[in-house]
């Protein structure tokens, strides 16, 4: 009987023939903590009687969350985190190197048929480029720290089908909020999913990105996608690690499968208070906007700032409305400088913040205030997510987020195809 | 473990954000401190409403969204005892697991706010003493409640020196 690709790497990884449902304990690939996880795993760490890490190559923490440092208590974090690394000889990221989910895929860290866990749940994000990558705690980061090892429950499958070819103006943003508020925010709870289909393999790499990042916004524990060529091409242009891309068989077993044609699909909002809570743009246009953010590891990439600049070039905020630019890394800004991305967004009228998590997690550069309504790029909308729990968070594409901000009110970006 | 006590009851889809928000978590390690801020988005007032050894109850997907362990150990710092849903997102229940908060999984539309309840949690058996009836619930698999009962994760490390499940 065949297997799926989480099923594959599992068993390649644990040494056993790891189906659904069993519990193994396998080897890791590759080990990340970020500023608001780390503090606690390197206490945990200790607490073990841990001294060394299993293998400094195959680790990193990256400060993104609140970096710079705003507080007091979160510099003591920081500096926690500096000591560790130094001592451990880790690779290390610190202020304005970027967001964890970017930064490890770009450096070269993971390639295809890796298991990778990180304390921060977008961890699922390297399921684009066929990593088997999991979000964890502080205690199994420890854990993995210590050992290199951790105990996983092989998870069923559910394959997402995705026919078709998305219109202009409608992004795999789009696309995946579509999917997530159709399956809603526990439909895919303790299992892999697997994106596959003609529309998935039209993306760009970045693009696929969005879309593993969001897996676990359905509750999923990974967000797999196959190793085609563009994959292959990607990885080799960012890693010198060898790698063998895992393909799922044609008779593999799947929990659930739901095929999609998203040909007609419009672009999509997330409302407040849930990822899951989703209506096409129509239904949502015409709502007041005060501020707006396109960045994040959701969709901080050089192709969204392209997009956005695309839309903002030569215009300017509406009276009264904000945005707020945060790439993902130092590379995505260099490069969005070196094209005038940036310049336009400054023309513009926007704040470009440190490349990190911007204001997505409610610790700095830039809290709403009361009753203000926010549309950002990231891929959570919980009530006080952005550091205010009396403001209301909207999400969507770049694309959206741009047109937005030109109307300070949710606006269909369509009208800007060219 | 006997556990009893009383029933604060929440919605479906708790997020780690509600349980411990992050404008609070990235501020300190102290987890005493940041339990006073436990549910505060939900219910301003529930910290204060904590009687030692009370039970969060909830609906279906507790604990979705970050990863951030500080939502179990804020549970654990303000005296609760267990958390009982119908069913847990996946990086929380890992995290329960390793820090040593039960949490159980059943039926609880079959539980009051207020209701007291009594957990004996080696025989599996819920029992809703307000309305006296016993509510059946999902037994852990073997890992989890070795890890649970060595007294979490870094205990069993401690213990055996890394993972050791035979």
């Amino acid at each position: 009987m065949g297997k799926t690709i989480a099923e594959k790497i599992l068993s390649q990884k644990s040494g056993q023939d790891a189906r659904a449902n069993d519990i193994v304990v396998a080897e890791l690939d590759f080990v990340m903590g970020q500023d608001g996880t780390s503090g606690l795993a390197i206490r945990a760490f200790e607490e073990m009687n841990s001294t060394r890490v299993f293998d400094p190559a195959k680790i990193a923490m990256v400060i993104d969350h609140s970096a710079p440092s705003p507080l007091e208590g979160v510099s003591a974090l920081h500096q926690q985190m500096r000591v560790f690394a130094d001592q451990q000889k880790i690779n290390f990221y610190d202020i304005g190197d970027g967001v964890c989910h970017q930064l490890v895929p770009e450096q070269g860290h993971v390639v295809p048929g890796n298991l990778v866990i990180g304390a921060d749940s977008h961890t699922c994000t390297y399921g684009a480029i066929n990593v088997f990558s999991t979000g964890v705690g502080s205690t199994d980061l420890a854990a993995g720290l210590s050992s290199g090892k951790l105990w996983f429950k092989v998870p069923e499958t559910f394959k997402f089908v995705i026919n078709g070819k998305l219109p202009p103006g409608v992004h795999s943003k789009d696309l995946i909020l579509y999917l997530i508020g159709d399956v809603t925010a526990d439909g895919a709870t303790y299992m892999a999913a697997e994106y596959t289909g003609e529309a998935i393999a039209a993306l760009s790499i970045e693009g696929r990105f969005t879309i593993s990042n969001m897996a676990i916004e359905m509750g999923a524990k990974c967000g797999l996608m196959e190793a085609d060529e563009k994959t292959v091409a990607w990885v080799n242009a960012h890693s010198n690690k060898p790698f063998t891309p895992v393909q799922a068989d044609p008779d593999a077993t799947y929990a659930r499968v739901k095929e999609y044609n998203v040909s007609k699909l419009e672009p999509q909002v997330a409302k407040p208070h849930t990822v899951d809570n989703v209506s096409p743009i129509g239904e949502v246009a015409g709502i007041p906007i005060q501020q707006g953010v396109i960045g994040t590891c959701t969709n901080g990439r050089i192709e969204d700032f392209r997009i956005a600049a695309n839309i903002l070039k030569g215009r300017k905020l509406a009276h009264g409305t904000r945005l707020i630019i945060a790439p993902s890394s130092r590379q995505v800004m260099l490069q969005a400088m070196r094209e005038g991305l940036i310049e336009i967004f400054m023309e513009a009228g926007a704040a470009v913040v440190t490349p990190g998590c911007g204001p997505c997690v409610g610790t700095h550069n830039g809290v709403p205030s009361d009753g203000e309504n926010v549309i950002s790029t990231a891929n959570r909308n919980f009530k006080g997510r952005m550091g205010n729990n009396k403001a209301f968070i909207y999400l969507a594409s770049p694309a959206t987020v741009a047109a937005s901000v030109l109307y300070g009110k949710i606006s269909d970006p369509r009208e800007f195809n060219s | 473990m006997n556990l009893q006590g009383k029933v604060h009851k929440f919605g479906n889809d708790v997020n780690t954000d509600y349980i411990i928000s992050g404008r609070h978590k990235f501020k300190t390690l102290d987890m005493k401190e940041l339990a006073k801020h436990v549910m505060e988005d939900l219910d301003p007032e529930f910290y204060n409403k904590i009687d030692r050894g009370d039970f969060i109850v909830a609906g279906s997907n507790f604990g979705c969204g970050s990863s951030r362990e500080q939502a179990p150990l804020a549970i654990i710092n303000a005296d609760i005892s267990a958390v009982i849903a119908k069913s847990f997102a996946r990086i929380f229940y890992r995290n329960c697991i390793n820090t040593g908060l039960p949490l159980i999984e059943c039926d609880t539309d079959l539980i009051n706010p207020g209701d007291a309840l009594e957990i004996d949690l080696g025989a599996g058996i819920l029992h809703n003493l307000t309305q006296n009836i016993d509510i059946p619930i999902t037994p852990l698999p073997p890992v989890m409640l070795k890890i649970l009962n060595d007294g979490g994760l870094v205990e069993h490390f401690k213990k055996y020196g890394g993972f050791n499940f035979d």
